[in-house]
């Protein structure tokens, strides 16, 4: 007979997966915000190839299983050109950002499109540049816009890390499963849910915050 | 001006066969007039007369088919000479007129002081002595912004955002926030037309106060009482062509054509 494992024990193996579902929701995070706003300025390009190509790819990552993309990026490489594996977290990292740049692209580009021409037209007769128009006068209109869709994505994210366990990446729901294996345990499982609850909530939280902060203005 | 009436000839702006077309639609079909230092220019006009995309070509926002504009004898558009308009060129250029919109068009996510200040500041900081003198530079600016915002009357609002102010005091924080630049040529599009009736009273109060300092203006507007009072010269456009001019007493109070008597009929 095995011993049953203790819940401090437990909760220590999860939390050993939950640093990597939390390294794989922040490095996600920090690298597709940015990306996913070069993606959006491509989608708005006046140049119709720039356009097309930008609004195919997000067309692609969009009707594509994130799941799928995980295994492509981590195989795809191989299989077709023979090139070495990449580390599996790095395969997830790759797919991650993709996935998410595409997502996020369509967010800004709402929010974007969504400021009057007014704002821009004041900026220019006032001998703004292009880009003091849109750092000065645009972004912090379209921030608080997308806030909500954005914090939407942001939350699903944090749940789309358990999609990395498809090529055995040891994320929280991957510790958590190794007790129904091993010891046939199914509370652990339901266990992990509440580090998804509690970073969740933690997030919600910071999102009703910075709402809250730039509740200041109109727009 | 036209047809020289006056023979001072050193115009402030010149404007001399202005086209624009969108599409197959010519909405401006060969604009001619000129203005002196401190005239006071009344654009009237129904809506689709082209007022509108002429103060637009006047400020860069549209790019004219044809014609020149001129500020101080200085061209500053030629149709003919499309190569001198590069973007850092045109935004230049602009800094010769300033223009209040007629949904004002403020920064919401700035105060009205901060309304009035942002562009100047920006354009200081290209200035290669800004590094050095930045804290007297930026106290004048905002000082003289406290000024401007004093003379339309909201020296107790420097610290509101826009959503905080009444249409026609967030009309007249654009018109110190266009003052600021110290613009040559002033234009307002309809600047009474997104307003109450009631409220309009103050910012065209306001806008007389800079004729009254010989401030010089271009203003499409369908206020013809006071267009009437406020404009040194008076222009009636209809189907992208200045249809009748002259001083304001006889365009509004002897018009001569049919086309104009009947707006004006329609109007008053």
């Amino acid at each position: 007979m095995v011993a049953q494992p203790t819940l401090l024990y437990v909760t220590e193996q999860l939390l050993q997966g939950f640093g990597v579902t939390c390294l794989i929701f922040g490095v996600t995070l920090l690298c597709a915000l940015p990306l996913g706003l070069g993606v959006a300025f491509c989608s708005m390009s006046k140049y119709r190839l720039v356009r097309y190509i930008s609004k195919t790819f997000v067309w692609i990552i969009r009707s594509t299983p994130l799941l799928l993309q995980v295994i492509i990026v981590f195989y795809g490489p191989g299989l077709i050109w023979g090139a070495e594996a990449m580390g599996r977290i790095t395969a997830v990292l790759v797919a991650f950002i993709i996935n998410y740049a595409a997502y996020f692209s369509e967010v800004y580009r709402g929010g974007i499109e969504s400021i009057a021409k007014g704002q821009y037209e004041a900026g220019q007769v006032l001998g703004m540049t292009r880009s003091q128009i849109f750092f000065k006068v645009i972004l912090l209109q379209v921030v608080k816009r997308i806030l909500p869709p954005m914090s939407n994505e942001i939350i699903t994210l944090v749940k789309d890390t358990a999609l990395a366990r498809v090529i055995a990446v040891k994320e929280i729901i991957m510790f958590a499963q190794e007790f129904v294996s091993v010891n046939a345990l199914i509370w652990p499982l339901f266990y992990s849910g509440v580090f998804y609850l509690a970073f969740c909530g933690i997030l919600t939280i910071l999102f009703g915050k910075f709402e809250k902060r730039l509740g200041y203005f109109r727009a | 001006m036209k047809g020289g009436v006056r023979k001072n000839d050193m115009a402030i702006l010149e404007v001399t066969d202005l086209h624009k077309h969108f599409g197959e639609t010519e909405v401006l079909k060969g604009i001619d007039f000129s203005l002196e230092r401190g005239d006071v220019l009344a654009m009237i006009g129904s809506s689709g007369s082209g007022k509108t995309t002429l103060l637009r070509c006047l400020n860069f926002l549209e790019t004219p088919d044809g014609g020149r504009i001129s500020v101080n004898g200085e061209t500053l558009f030629d149709a003919a000479d499309q190569s001198a308009q590069t973007e850092e060129a045109v935004r230049k250029k602009r800094l010769h007129f300033g223009l209040v919109f007629q949904n004002f068009n403020l920064f919401p996510q700035y105060t009205a002081l901060r309304n009035v200040t942002l562009a100047r500041e920006l354009l200081a900081k290209e200035s290669p002595d800004y590094r050095a003198n930045k804290a007297r530079i930026l106290a004048e600016i905002e000082e003289e912004a406290r000024a401007l915002l004093a003379q339309v009357g909201l020296s107790d609002k420097t610290d509101s955002y826009p959503h905080q102010l009444s249409g026609g005091q967030q009309q007249r924080v654009a018109i110190a926030r266009a003052l600021a630049l110290n613009p040559d040529i002033l234009c307002f599009d309809e600047p009474t037309s997104a307003l109450d009736p009631e409220i309009s009273g103050e910012v065209l109060a306001a806008i007389r106060r800079l004729a009254e300092r010989r401030i010089t203006m271009v203003i499409a507007t369908h206020e013809m009482g006071f267009a009437r009072e406020v404009s040194s010269y008076a222009i009636f456009l209809a189907d992208g062509l200045i249809h009748e001019e002259g001083d304001p007493e006889e365009v509004f109070g002897n018009p001569k054509t049919e086309r104009l008597q009947s707006f004006l009929r329609a109007v008053l």
